[in-house]
């Protein structure tokens, strides 16, 4: 792109495909920034009225909002902690020279390409079922009672699913960054007397930073958003106990058939993935840089 | 004191002789360079005597006490690496400071020793940056610094110089012989350009396949080397050898003239050339020769020599500078 005309002919030649990814996004955005401003129900087609903010006042004082908000962000950060500590451990542990090594990456990468719906259902019916799941039988071979998963501690089930779920992605990501250190650098710290732990936290961890900041970056966009999970297990219950915003969302317009109320949610949902990303990126984006 | 000796050491890696066992004696306060084409095994018999890799067997001594089976760090020894490995995230000064901090000193005594030590290698401005804003010959004086300050009793250099450009390069090998000059302290040194191994040496170790092929003053290695392959790997342009009529004058199987130890005339001489390539540096000349009977030669004349391609050449080796080898490529004693 140096002449002036070879500049020009480039935006040119991109300017219908950012036209397009333009329309696709503000189109879909701006109607339902006009739906979140009217009363919209279903169930009473025709009577659409402007009604102001009245919705975004429902769906903020509805004590639902508060406890998907928490579930939202207990579900967001359990899952990154989980992720983000036993993907470095894993990683570590698949860069040794381990036996079955290829056998053992392939099984931990896994998981990654089974969709959400099935993940759920096979934690739900063959894992975590009270009667007949795997950690029933394995706690009545302990002579412990079985814990009900989905109705005693619900949230901390969608947690653990999600995690297995996205476990193979960051030891991913972790693991291409492990084989980049520079060995040179490990025996250079072990000349220096570090030993192990030294060596992990003074040379590893921070060779780490930019992969950790990318898996948290990329796994935090899709947490906000998970859904299956939910719907397939817990139905968003007991009470709200799993309900997070993109679930809530979903309640609002499809089993109350509330259009008007579901937009002014997913409004706020976006504003809310905004503000978690800008407080991401002035917190780890540095990272990025050079 | 940094006195060092390796007894028998040996290296397989599988079913691999790398290192098929070594004998050799370090001095304390010696410059030794460990020589060699690529892949004759002198990074490893460094790495062994560093303890980044495991011996397979013998003894390796420092001081008297065997540390061959002892870990990095206790054996009181820095090492400098081809790629410096410095530590990317850390600036100058805790790079330097990295060793120190692990063995537990206390903030005064390492601010004192980093600052020292930059103040010898003139890194005092570059203290607070990080290595990636360096340029190639401040990263290798960092790397050097991480090393002195830690008061080693042998350096290890893993062919340090072969990052940079020529210039620096030149640069860098003053400043470590004045370096080693200055602390007086056992340096190793591992290269595969014998330009630097000449200029530096107290000591030269040349090797080859693992072996060692002759230990010596870089000038006893030059004039009176052991074998065929130091004849030939000291020394640049390479020696020529010639076999046939004139080996049987000397009786041997074949002999060995320096480029530099032969003598140019147009009108007559022992061996006859015909001139392909002549390269004129100015203070030298070289001239790349086909000789009758003998095949390609090199010559090194001194001055600006009038000679160009398909000139008709003779060339005499001066008598007392002729190594003699037998059928194995020893070399004989003059008779």
């Amino acid at each position: 792109m140096s002449t002036r005309a070879s500049t020009l002919t480039g935006r040119i030649m991109s300017a219908p495909s950012i036209i397009v990814l333009f329309l696709w996004m503000a189109v879909p955005l701006g109607m339902t920034i006009y739906f979140s401003f009217l009363r919209y129900n279903l169930l009473s087609p025709g009577m659409e009225e402007w009604i102001g903010t009245l919705n975004y006042e429902f769906f903020l004082t509805d004590p639902a909002f508060f406890a998907s908000l928490t579930n939202t962000l207990l579900l967001v950060g359990s899952v990154l902690v989980i992720t983000v500590v036993g993907g470095i451990l894993l990683g570590l542990m698949l860069d040794q020279p381990i036996f079955g090594r290829g056998i053992l990456r392939l099984l931990v990468i896994a998981p990654f390409f089974i969709m959400p719906t099935v993940n759920a259902l096979v934690w739900k019916n063959l894992l975590m079922d009270p009667v007949s799941g795997m950690f029933a039988w394995l706690a009545s071979l302990l002579g412990l009672p079985a814990i009900d998963w989905f109705t005693n501690i619900p949230l901390t089930s969608i947690i653990i699913m999600v995690s297995w779920q996205w476990l193979p992605f960051a030891v991913l990501i972790l693991l291409t960054a492990l084989q980049s250190l520079d060995r040179d650098q490990k025996e250079a710290a072990q000349m220096d007397g570090a030993g192990p732990v030294s060596i992990f936290f003074y040379i590893t961890l921070p060779h780490l930073s930019r992969a950790i900041t990318v898996v948290v970056l990329i796994e935090t966009i899709f947490l906000l958003t998970v859904f299956a999970e939910i719907f397939v297990t817990t139905g968003g219950g007991p009470g709200l106990a799993t309900t997070n915003i993109a679930f809530l969302v979903y309640t609002q317009a499809l089993l109350q058939y509330d259009v008007g109320g579901a937009s002014a949610g997913g409004i706020v949902a976006v504003i809310l993935a905004n503000i978690v990303a800008i407080f991401l990126i002035r917190l780890i984006g540095k990272n990025l840089d050079n | 004191m940094g006195a060092i000796r390796l007894e028998k050491v040996k290296k397989t890696f599988g079913t691999l002789d790398v290192i098929p066992g070594v004998d050799l004696e370090i001095n304390d306060g010696e410059f030794v360079v460990f020589v060699g084409p690529s892949g004759c095994g002198k990074s490893t018999l460094l790495r062994l005597i560093a303890g980044l890799e495991d011996v397979t067997d013998g003894k390796i001594l420092i001081d008297g006490t065997d540390v061959a089976n002892e870990a990095p760090a206790k054996r009181g020894l820095s090492m400098v690496f081809q790629s410096y490995a410095l530590y990317p995230h850390m600036t100058v000064y805790n790079n330097i400071a990295f060793g120190l901090k692990m063995a537990g000193e206390s903030k005064e005594v390492i601010n004192e020793k980093v600052q020292s030590a930059a103040k010898i290698l003139n890194l005092t401005d570059y203290l607070e940056r990080r290595p990636g804003a360096l340029s190639g010959g401040q990263r290798q004086r960092v790397a050097i610094g991480r090393a002195i300050v830690r008061n080693p009793a042998a350096f290890l250099f893993d062919e340090p110089l072969s990052n940079l450009d020529a210039a620096l390069r030149v640069n860098m090998r003053l400043e470590i012989t004045g370096l080693h000059q200055e602390l007086k302290t056992t340096m190793i040194y591992v290269t595969h350009d014998q330009v630097e191994a000449m200029t530096m040496a107290d000591k030269i170790v040349v090797l080859q396949a693992g072996r060692v092929e002759q230990v010596g003053k870089p000038m006893d290695l030059y004039s009176k080397p052991a074998n065929k392959f130091v004849a030939g790997f000291i020394g640049s342009p390479k020696m020529n050898f010639l076999g046939g009529e004139l080996a049987a004058k000397h009786t041997c199987h074949e002999i060995g003239v320096r480029p530099e130890h032969l003598a140019v005339s147009t009108e007559s001489g022992e061996i006859a050339a015909t001139v392909k390539i002549a390269e004129h540096l100015g203070a030298e000349t070289y001239l790349h020769v086909v000789a009758d009977e003998y095949g390609p030669m090199t010559v090194r004349a001194t001055g600006e020599v009038p000679l160009g391609e398909h000139d008709k050449i003779f060339l005499t080796p001066e008598p007392d500078r002729i190594h003699r080898f037998d059928a194995q490529g020893l070399a004989v004693a003059a008779s």
